[in-house]
């Protein structure tokens, strides 16, 4: 469909995200991924913040590795706003014209992905774990980005292509990519945008945010989780579990059969209608591992099996299965830690 | 404050029945089975509850797909939906994120011009089980240009020119106002969906389904399908199988939690 000039699309550009005064750490992932790709067709890597108070996080991000900083920054733009975000980024991608654009694969950025790819007529794929610029002799034209991503659940993993409109656009999983390195003698450009988005005509407000009340670690950015399944046979083996977390300063993670039980809020629900992990360290505490949870954490680096059921499939793929009651021996690891760590 | 909503939703193949055929890079299509895309039962859950809450408007099912998603927008009725249309046409096989939102917003529009009435809601689910995208919703919502929110875990409230909904963060829930008409994407959280009724399923069974083909909908030839796509399926694989680890032995429960802490640390994960 389209007849656009693509030749003028050039820049890498990753979008942060600004939350409550932070920035996310996935910028300093994104920053690896795209500057591997600006770096292999020659062109520049740029990171745009949108939000309100963006000024202090510019230096970080060029110590990251980007050339150049967009920032949009504007009272009322502190909260995401679907609508507000995808307008103040589309308006600077029609005025700037890069490449590619790569956002993390949050709640924020798939939203936001979905959205602006269909206001500046584009092409966007979800939740890559894998990106390369062809280099010409495996049947793509040089410089044709290939982008990896895991689908029905993780059983398939498809590579695609967008030659047909630009920026091409794409969310990264988190936890994929290694953190960009700092270089504090690193020097870029900031370039300050100007909006007015009370001209906007915008049809969604922002009234408050509710803080979750526990401080624990959020599975979907935590690079341990120990996990608990039906296995714990009560609400209270939790407790069990996150003695073991703690111990390993992990997150703590579920099965749906523990989440449905009640011992435990769906945000910790691993699999495919909860949420997709890929720690470096994930522990499964009597989780037997069906295909549903699996599809969930099947790309940690490292899988723990603590299961009575030695034949059970979490315990035949693990990278280290430990056939025990839980109860058992998650006392005496603990214990074990503890020693370690004196 | 009554509310007419379409629900989108898709059927997709059940996740476990999915392998690549070696011989043709492709799907393997033995041993497949389908069914509705599991989020999707939020959507359509909440459509109805909307309905109950707010009565004297309609919920609708919509679907894109080839003839035998027919069987959905059937489970949909036995569940209670007022309506349901199948978008079918050969000429959208193949659509990606950005054709099936043109799709999906084309049919809107057709049900609005069929039914005489404006449609106030959208709910789509997070994503689905096959495409994982979540992309549709919010690509459907720039499609219409209406405002939209997504991973909505609650609607709290419902006037005559807005919603009020919450939305599931990494680090708690925002809370926000949405005018009418809008775009929600559900998340599980938001419901436990009714299982059809006796008189549903019967009423399933008699429904005739309309089908409305590309040029019903008055969709762009240019936007549709393959050719209409833009994010192509160059390669499918099977991701590589993880072969089966170390068994942690020991001959009692304070070897094994050595061992185990042994290993940890010697791949630096302490
Ligand atoms: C559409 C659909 C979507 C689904 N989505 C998800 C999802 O997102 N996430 C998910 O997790 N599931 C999901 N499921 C459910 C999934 O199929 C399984 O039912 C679920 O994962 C099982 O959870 P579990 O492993 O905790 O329980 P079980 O399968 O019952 O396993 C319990 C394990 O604990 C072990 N055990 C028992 N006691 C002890 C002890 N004292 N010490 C050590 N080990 C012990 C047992 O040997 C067993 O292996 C979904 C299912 C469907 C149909």
């Amino acid at each position: 469909m389209s007849n656009q000039d693509l030749s003028a699309y050039s820049g890498i550009w990753c979008v942060g995200e600004v939350r409550h005064g932070k920035l996310a750490p996935t910028i300093f992932e994104i920053l690896t991924a795209g500057g591997q790709i600006a770096a292999a067709l020659g062109q520049k890597l740029s990171v745009v913040l949108i939000g309100s108070g963006l000024g202090p996080w510019t230096k970080e991000v060029i110590e990251a590795g980007a050339d150049q900083v967009y920032l949009i920054d504007h009272s009322s733009l502190e909260q995401f706003v679907d609508e507000a975000y995808a307008k103040a980024l589309t308006d600077l991608v029609n005025q700037e014209k890069p490449r590619a654009l790569f956002l993390p694969a949050s709640t924020i950025g798939r939203s936001l992905a979905g959205r602006a790819a269909v206001m500046l007529k584009t092409g966007a794929a979800a939740d890559l774990t894998d990106l390369s610029a062809a280099s010409g002799s495996n049947g793509f034209e040089k410089g044709t980005l290939l982008a990896t991503r895991p689908s029905y659940g993780g059983n398939i993993l498809a590579t695609l292509v967008n030659t047909r409109s630009r920026p091409e656009i794409y969310t990264i999983r988190p936890m994929v990519f290694p953190r960009s390195p700092k270089d504090s003698t690193r020097t870029g450009v900031v370039r300050n945008i100007t909006v007015d988005p009370a001209t906007w005509n915008l049809r969604t407000k922002f009234i408050a945010f509710q803080a979750e009340s526990s401080n624990e670690i959020d599975i979907g950015s935590a690079d341990k989780i120990v996990s608990g399944g039906r296995g714990l046979g009560k609400a209270e083996g939790f407790e069990t579990v996150r003695s073991l977390a703690k111990a390993l300063s992990a997150a703590v993670g579920a099965s749906r059969a523990a989440v449905d039980s009640g011992w435990i809020p769906y945000k910790h629900q691993v699999g495919i209608t909860g949420r997709t992990v890929r720690p470096k360290l994930y522990v499964a505490c009597g989780v037997s591992g069906q295909v549903q949870h699996l599809a969930g954490m099947g790309q940690s680096e490292v899988i723990v099996a603590i299961n009575k059921d030695p034949e059970c499939p979490m315990m035949k793929l693990a990278s280290f299965s430990i056939e025990a009651d839980l109860y058992e021996f998650i006392p005496a690891a603990v214990k074990e830690l503890q020693k370690h760590q004196s | 404050m009554p509310l007419n909503i379409v629900v989108c939703i898709k059927q997709t193949p059940a996740t476990g029945s999915v392998s690549i055929d070696p011989q043709t890079g492709d799907i393997s299509k033995e041993g497949i089975s389908y069914a509705i895309s599991p989020f999707d039962e939020y959507a359509l859950e909440e459509g109805l509850r909307l309905k109950e809450r707010f009565p004297g408007g309609a919920t609708l099912a919509l679907t894109m797909g080839a003839v035998r998603a027919e069987e959905i927008l059937r489970e949909a009725i036995a569940r209670g939906v007022d309506g349901v249309y199948h978008l079918c046409d050969e000429a959208f096989d193949g659509s990606d994120t950005f054709a099936t939102s043109y799709i999906l917003s084309q049919g809107i529009r057709k049900i609005e011009e069929e039914r005489k009435i404006k449609i106030d809601l959208v709910i789509c689910a997070k994503q689905t089980n096959d495409g994982d995208t979540g992309q549709v919703g919010p690509g459907l919502a720039a499609w219409l240009d209406w405002p939209n929110t997504a991973y909505v875990k609650k609607v709290e409230q419902v006037t005559d020119t807005l919603l009020r909904v919450h939305r599931m963060m990494e680090d708690g829930t925002d809370i926000l106002e949405i005018q009418r008409p809008a775009l929600i994407s559900v998340v599980k959280e938001i419901n436990e969906p009714r299982l059809p009724s006796l008189k549903g399923k019967m009423a399933a069974k008699k429904a005739v389904i309309p089908r409305w083909g590309a040029s019903d909908i008055k969709a762009d030839p240019a936007l549709i399908g393959l050719k209409g796509s833009l994010v192509e399926i160059a390669k499918r694989q099977s991701p590589p199988k993880r072969a089966g680890g170390l068994k942690i032995g020991g001959a009692t429960i304070e070897e094994k939690a050595k061992i185990f802490v042994d290993k940890l640390r010697e791949l630096k994960l302490l």
